[in-house]
């Protein structure tokens, strides 16, 4: 029968522009992680790279890792000036610039240029087809100065390889001093000043896991007070039957007109005088009054719970606050989880208002501390801001493989008429 | 009996009824008051009465700022619009692996705004990006986008487009919720492909649609952490990307003139409103509402 049917038939060539439009939207997400698992230098180079390269040079049975090798074309001389302006120093030079234990140098004198000879003494000849490769260091906060290395190309080996060690990097650069960024991860982490910890205490260090904290605790305590605020108020314009309701409903609905940016300057004045500006109660305290776009998804789920079982309830003379208590939040669940992710999920993406009202390094959410690091490193350190990034991005896309139906659900509702 | 219902509702309220008082109207009646005077925060408010908006009228980087988030927003909804109706069409045929596109085209709308920012900041690198090179690979030279000021607003809008993911679960619900009967009633009057989407399904999903189009325009009409992130708070390169919060923001955080700021705050309030009542207006001429 539904072979037949027109309306039951799906073409088969619709996969086609689902397929590449598909590759479109996923290309940024997938680019996002294979930079955060490059090397600094890999992340460099012209043109990109997809997959995670790594190369080792092997000295004395050693393998070391090492930056991706530059070939020379000709026969070059290391040399190292014993006098004039590079003494010292390994150069590499073209072979007709070296003759007799002298290096042929043009120096500048005053205004002039002169080309002069400098003893030097030859260190290694370096043949056509040889590589330089530096060692790559992982943490650019240690101490140890990198070895350089002109070996034959064959003693390069090359493997595919993430480089894990990009996240411990992000995690440590996002840490606020510059100092402490050389410790090791486990001293720095174990001295990280949580949300709880006083501020004047100069035994922590305000560190990633700080961020994390300070985003945790907006998150859960803003949604702990939606759910509470917003399912009141829902039961109030729902199950309780007095007049006004419909048009304090209409008046609820409106207040969604109002953009933030309206009301940050007064609100900043608000919460200065109240003394809230350098802690985090601005972006958590507000949510405990009930939001208009959770009042509305839970009043359109309020209306879908027959009526009898309150009036049940009513009748066996429960007050109202117990019906609310022991007999909607049960049946809400599932709107209450909706209103839940998206609480999170607004609490986590946040940025305007904790920039605003954030105004002390120890209260930064993860997201504030992410822009704070992008602005004072951004454009080098690509391969550390995109694990950064994905630190960030991480814990929401988990959240959303576990409840993806609930938010599917939820976000569905939000476009049916009220 | 309804005197103390009505108290019980009011009391149920009560917590809308505080946050409201406090987080939004008094904060709207004082930024018109702020609105009115010289205030810097530090100082008491001095009433200037209409100078802020005097000066506005006069200010070049208030019009600059109004004129690129006009631009912005056109582009930015009617190209999310387009593109999330498309993916909503080709994932309401019944096809194979429905949730599986459905997660892919949803997740990136899910990214925080200033992950999904530091990454196209990377993809948009002029010199060696990832999105060059992939054109360069078709044979396009592509321009230096956030450094262009040609460009930096499109860039941005291309960014915007990336999160149509959101809209196409909403549209994809309401195309789902079209009776069948409606369908079978167009196939036995002869109805082609065509003449079904366009007698049915556009018309039947016209209000979710709206809902969309209200909401993306409210939102646009705010852009903020992108630029500021992106492009810097200046609005770089040459103020092409100078927005309308950004340029309050700047005013009230930097300058530090906070009457100046709810001035334009207001302005921005009033043109929403005046937006949404416009729309609101012409819907009745393509909102096709059934009645139930």
């Amino acid at each position: 029968m539904n072979a037949h049917n027109p309306l039951k038939r799906t073409s088969r060539w619709v996969h086609i522009p689902l397929v590449l439009l598909g590759m479109v939207f996923l290309f940024p997400l997938v680019w996002l992680t294979a930079s955060s698992l490059q090397s600094r230098e890999q992340v460099g180079r012209i043109p990109p790279q997809w997959l995670p390269r790594m190369y080792y040079v092997s000295i004395e049975g050693e393998k070391i890792p090492v930056t991706p090798p530059e070939m020379f074309a000709e026969e070059q001389l290391l040399v190292t000036p014993l006098e004039g302006p590079d003494q010292g120093r390994r150069m590499l030079v073209p072979p007709s610039a070296y003759q007799d234990g002298m290096l042929a140098q043009r120096i500048q004198v005053a205004d002039q240029f002169e080309d002069r000879l400098f003893p030097a003494e030859l260190v290694q000849r370096v043949p056509a087809g040889y590589v330089y490769v530096r060692e790559w260091l992982l943490s650019k906060y240690g101490t140890a100065t990198p070895r350089q290395f002109y070996v034959p190309e064959d003693r390069i080996s090359v493997e595919i390889q993430p480089i894990w060690g990009n996240f411990p990097e992000a995690i440590r650069a996002l840490t606020a001093g510059e100092e402490a960024k050389k410790q090791p991860l486990g001293q720095l982490l174990g001295k990280t000043r949580w949300p709880w910890t006083p501020s004047d205490n100069v035994e922590t260090q305000i560190t990633f896991l700080t961020y994390l904290a300070n985003s945790l605790v907006v998150a859960v305590l803003s949604v702990i007070g939606t759910l509470l605020s917003s399912s009141l108020v829902a039961y109030g314009l729902t199950r309780i039957h007095w007049k006004g309701r419909e048009t304090l409903f209409t008046v609820i609905l409106a207040t969604m007109m109002i953009p933030f940016p309206v009301l940050m300057v007064p609100l900043y004045s608000v919460f200065r005088t109240l003394g809230w500006l350098g802690t985090l109660m601005p972006l958590w305290v507000p949510a405990w009054f009930a939001g208009a776009f959770n009042i509305f998804l839970l009043r359109q789920f309020f209306l879908t719970i027959p009526e009898n079982l309150t009036d049940a309830a009513r009748i066996d003379g429960c007050s109202e606050f117990a019906i609310y208590l022991r007999i909607m939040l049960p049946l809400a669940k599932p709107a209450l989880a909706v209103v839940a992710l998206f609480q999170f999920l607004f609490a986590w993406n946040d940025f305007l208002a904790p920039m605003i009202f954030l105004t002390e390094p120890d209260t930064f959410t993860m997201a504030l501390g992410l822009q704070q690091y992008q602005s004072q490193h951004g454009g080098s350190e690509w391969h550390l801001l995109m694990a950064a990034a994905l630190l960030l991005v991480l814990p929401i896309v988990i959240l959303f493989f576990f409840t993806q139906k609930t938010f599917i659900q939820g976000i569905s509702t939000t476009g049916m008429k009220g | 009996m309804i005197a103390h219902r009505r108290l019980t509702g009011l009391l149920f309220c009560l917590p809308w009824f505080i946050g409201f008082g406090v987080f939004m109207l008094f904060p709207m009646l004082a930024a018109l008051y702020y609105s009115l005077s010289d205030y810097s925060v530090l100082l008491p408010p001095v009433f200037i009465g209409l100078e802020n908006y005097r000066e506005l009228a006069s200010d070049a980087l208030f019009w600059k700022s109004l004129s690129n988030t006009l631009y912005y927003a056109i582009g930015a909804v009617t190209l999310s619009l387009m593109t999330s109706l498309t993916l909503a069409l080709l994932l309401n045929s019944r096809v194979r692996g429905m949730a599986f596109y459905r997660t892919v085209f949803f997740l990136p709308s899910l990214m925080p705004v200033v992950a999904g920012s530091i990454l196209w900041m990377w993809m948009y690198t002029g010199d060696g990006g990832i999105i060059n090179t992939a054109l360069a690979y078709v044979g396009i030279e592509g321009p230096a986008w956030l450094a262009d000021p040609d460009f930096a607003k499109s860039a941005l809008i291309l960014m915007a487009v990336w999160g149509a993911g959101h809209a196409m679960v909403i549209l994809l619900a309401g195309l789902q919720d079209i009776p069948e009967h409606l369908y079978e009633a167009a196939l036995l009057d002869g109805a082609g492909w065509w003449h079904r989407m366009v007698y049915v399904t556009l018309p039947m999903i016209t209000p979710v649609v709206y809902f969309n189009l209200i909401i993306g325009i409210i939102g646009s009409l705010q852009v903020f952490t992108q630029a500021f992130i992106m492009t810097g708070s200046t609005g770089a390169p040459e103020r092409s990307t100078l927005f309308y919060v950004l340029r309050l923001f700047n005013v009230a955080f930097e300058d530090l003139r906070m009457g100046y700021a709810c001035a334009m705050a207001w302005i921005l309030f009033v043109i929403i409103l005046g937006l949404t009542i416009i729309m609101h207006k012409f819907s009745a001429r393509w909102v096709h509402y059934e009645r139930s």
